[in-house]
């Protein structure tokens, strides 16, 4: 379990790291411990617990890396930490339960799933205003904004759905079923393709954003695991596009997508319900929170095998990083 | 903080609020016939969607019409309303043991008008509305006469808050053949073995899943001698007759079995903590050896008084203490916070068991529909049992119905009576060659049930 450090502690980790560091940061949210745990990206050390709002998920940064947003669910409330200092700069009112967002290439507009209201909140980044609201299906969790900034994507828990947003127009002008609870969804870096993770269908469907209709369901099979422990979250794309790393919850493990023949080429074992994950700076390794272990599990990106886990704060969810 | 964004929430709830309003003005608590002003007749036409007359594997993977789709808002009114009623009696409930404890008179219905609002947000997607039509009858009233009123404008979808007596009058009335008929009440064992009905589909967990969640708890916690201490009503009955099922197919061991004896009342003495502090150590003095108290009291006379006042310090379980159930108030997993919260919003109090059920039939139905892409009854009842229906209700894994007694698959949570849940079955090591989850409750092998013909397999 990981407790905010004693000052001195910090102070001590601020001299070990003080100078000039290329390392990056990983920032992981524990939805249980109210914090975010922020570890060294080489040496995988602690560098500092934040302490933010209640039950904070989601995470992103902003395009600069100078600040990160965090959705704390349960505060109603979006904390955005200075990623300098490492602590909270300032608050931003998101709407109730704001659960996971998506900044835009600009990082001028923030788009929140507000997941208690089955609304999209668009707000200006620099001075927190609402600057729209889009009514969506019941329970938006999952929040992409393609390459371009031309359509946000948010998808439904409940009512299982993706639904894009005409960023222009600010009004929805496609809604895509897919299978149930559809919790992250994904634009390819060209653009030409959407992906959605539906957790409890069990399926990735990968959806054509010139007609918005699914054109391939992903599923997952391995030998030994009960069919519906496969439940995909969280996606990313590896930094070549070649490959889709996806945490598959209570299987305890994150499949492998050739994102050319959309097929699982590889399945590995991590800790206990992954949630999300990230790849490092050089998109060498991928880092992934394991939600009933409270750790992440380091994979190795070439050998596709686990190096290792490190202790992180309880429930952790959702993890961004930054160089 | 700036003013505009307040503003901006402001003027949007007005339109949710007045969104509501449309959603729900097809609905109101009464006693009169109810007729939706926009109900479909009987056998109603199929949808102008395209995934209409596609296969329903086909109506998952395609978006809705895209005329709709342009249109994209959801406040737009859907053009087709689907009338789904919900049918119940106002049968006269055990009071809480304590008077600290309010009675809820609105348990069931709440649920069904919350996921009624959801499905009508989810349903203007795809150019599909809902009407909850609320068709509740006094104690005295006759469910029969006024299920016999819905059926009059042809087959329906139903979410019947009944007793097994009227839910099986209904469900053989001739008009009701071709309707869908969800138990969300009766755990009676009889309902799904030799009273099974082709047309009804049980949303709430019978006794023997409840019996076999707990025993199965019990088993791996090795605690495998059960004294049982009981109340004589059929519900009990039917309860204690499941117990000694879960006993002989896990390994436990009922020990000892005994009535209750003392006549029920002592909520309404002053002091009566006095007695019942004198009388329960009276009751499980002789008891055998055991590990717990499996206690069955549907009718609430004395379960509560068990914990902590036994004669032994003795763990308690069953229908007080630790008990299975479909949902809990302490339950948060899966999303359920959001289930959670909906409910108090709308009813001003904790969720029930039979909110859960209700609104889990709502949804069955609705999910079936819209998944379907259809609006006729036979045509849902033929989704519900394909295996493209897997619902989604906060349970971690997709929910649906067993072919042989439409019994709903469901892990069944070990709360209740506790501030947080205590497990959720099947527990590890319950193999099933299939799925799971029909460890709980009466396999294929089993069962009792013979429908006229064989439904879709799954």
């Amino acid at each position: 379990m990981v407790r905010p450090l004693p000052l001195f502690a910090f102070a001590a980790a601020m001299l070990v790291f003080a100078g000039p560091s290329f390392a990056g940061k990983i920032f992981v949210s524990n939805e249980k411990d109210n914090t975010i745990t922020v570890l060294d990206s080489d040496t995988y050390q602690l560098i500092k617990t934040i302490p933010v709002g209640r039950r904070p998920r989601g995470v992103i940064l902003s395009p600069d890396y100078k600040e990160l947003f965090v959705a704390a669910g349960d505060g109603d409330i979006m904390d955005v930490i200075d990623t300098a200092k490492l602590e909270k700069s300032r608050e931003l009112e998101s709407g109730p339960d704001p659960e996971l967002m998506a900044v835009d290439s600009k990082g001028q507009n923030i788009y929140i799933a507000n997941e208690d209201d089955s609304l999209v909140t668009i707000m200006d980044i620099k001075s927190g205003d609402v600057i729209g609201e889009v009514p969506v299906g019941v329970e938006p969790e999952g929040m992409a904004v393609s390459p371009g900034d031309k359509y946000t994507v948010a998808t439904s828990e409940s009512t299982s759905m993706a639904h894009v947003i005409d960023n222009e127009k600010k009004k929805l002008i496609a809604n895509v079923l897919v299978d149930s609870r559809p919790r992250e969804a994904k634009f390819t870096a060209d653009g030409k393709e959407l992906w959605v993770s539906s957790e409890v269908g069990g399926s990735i469907s990968v959806i054509d954003p010139t007609t918005w209709k699914v054109v391939k369901k992903i599923t997952f099979e391995v030998p030994g695991v009960r069919p519906e422990l496969l439940q995909p979250v969280g996606m990313d794309f590896t930094k070549d596009g070649k490959q889709l790393f996806v945490a598959l919850g209570p299987a305890n493990r994150v499949g492998v997508i050739d994102t050319a023949t959309k097929e699982v080429k590889d399945y590995i074992l991590v800790g206990q319900r992954p949630w999300h994950g990230e790849f490092s700076p050089d998109g060498k390794k991928y880092f992934v929170a394991n939600g009933l272990t409270n750790d992440l599990t380091i994979i190795d990106v070439d050998s596709l095998k686990a190096e290792k886990s490190v202790p992180v704060g309880r429930l952790p969810w959702g993890v961004a990083v930054m160089p | 903080m700036s003013i505009v964004p307040l503003l901006r929430r402001a003027k949007f709830a007005v339109a949710l609020s007045l969104l509501t309003i449309w959603v729900l003005s097809g609905a109101s608590l009464a006693e009169e016939p109810q007729v939706p002003t926009a109900a479909l007749p009987a056998a109603a036409k199929p949808t102008a969607t395209p995934a209409a007359d596609t296969k329903p594997a086909a109506a998952l993977s395609t978006p809705a019409a895209p005329a709709q789709n342009e249109a994209g808002t959801p406040e737009a009114p859907a053009p087709v309303k689907i009338p789904v009623y919900y049918l119940g009696k106002r049968y006269q409930e055990p009071l809480p043991l304590s008077y600290a404890e309010r009675p809820i008179p609105d348990k069931g219905i709440q649920g069904a008008r919350m996921y009624a609002k959801q499905a009508n947000k989810s349903g203007a997607f795809v150019g599909m509305g809902f009407d909850l039509i609320e068709a509740i009858v006094p104690e005295n009233g006759d469910a029969v006469a006024k299920a016999r009123e819905i059926l009059k404008k042809g087959d329906a979808l139903i979410v019947a808050d009944l007793e097994p007596k009227d839910l099986l009058a209904v469900a053989d009335l001739p008009e009701a053949k071709n309707s869908i008929i969800m138990n969300i009440r009766s755990s009676a064992e009889a309902l799904r073995q030799e009273d099974c009905r082709p047309n009804v589909f049980h949303i709430i967990p019978d006794w023997a899943m409840r019996a076999d969640a707990l025993g199965q708890y019990l088993i791996l916690k090795k605690w495998p001698r059960w004294y049982v201490l009981r109340g004589d009503s059929a519900a009990d009955k039917d309860y204690l007759a499941q117990i000694e099922r879960t006993a002989k197919r896990y390994g436990g061991k009922i020990v000892g079995e005994t009535v209750y004896p003392f006549p029920p009342g002592s909520r309404n003495l002053d002091s009566g903590y006095q007695q019942v502090q004198a009388q329960i150590p009276m009751v499980t003095e002789q008891a055998p050896d055991h590990d717990v108290v499996w206690v069955i009291d549907t009718d609430e006379f004395f379960g509560d008084y068990l914990p902590y006042r036994t004669y032994k310090p003795d763990l308690v379980v069953g229908t007080q203490g630790l008990q299975a159930v479909a949902w809990d108030k302490s339950y948060t997993e899966y999303g359920s916070m959001t289930f959670q919260n909906d409910l108090y919003k709308l009813a001003k109090r904790d969720a029930t068991e039979r909110d859960y059920t209700a609104w889990l039939g709502v949804r069955a139905l609705t999910d079936a529909a819209m998944r379907a892409g259809k609006t006729s009854v036979p045509d849902i009842k033929q989704f519900i049992l394909s295996k493209d229906f897997n619902l989604e209700g906060h349970k971690g894994i997709a929910l649906n119905f067993r072919s042989w007694d439409h019994q709903m698959r469901q892990p069944v949570i070990l709360g209740g009576g506790t501030r947080t849940i205590v497990s959720k079955s099947p527990q590890e090591g319950f193999l099933h060659e299939k799925n799971v989850n029909d460890t709980l409750g009466y396999d294929e092998p089993e069962t009792k049930c013979k429908f006229p013909q064989a439904s879709n397999q799954r």
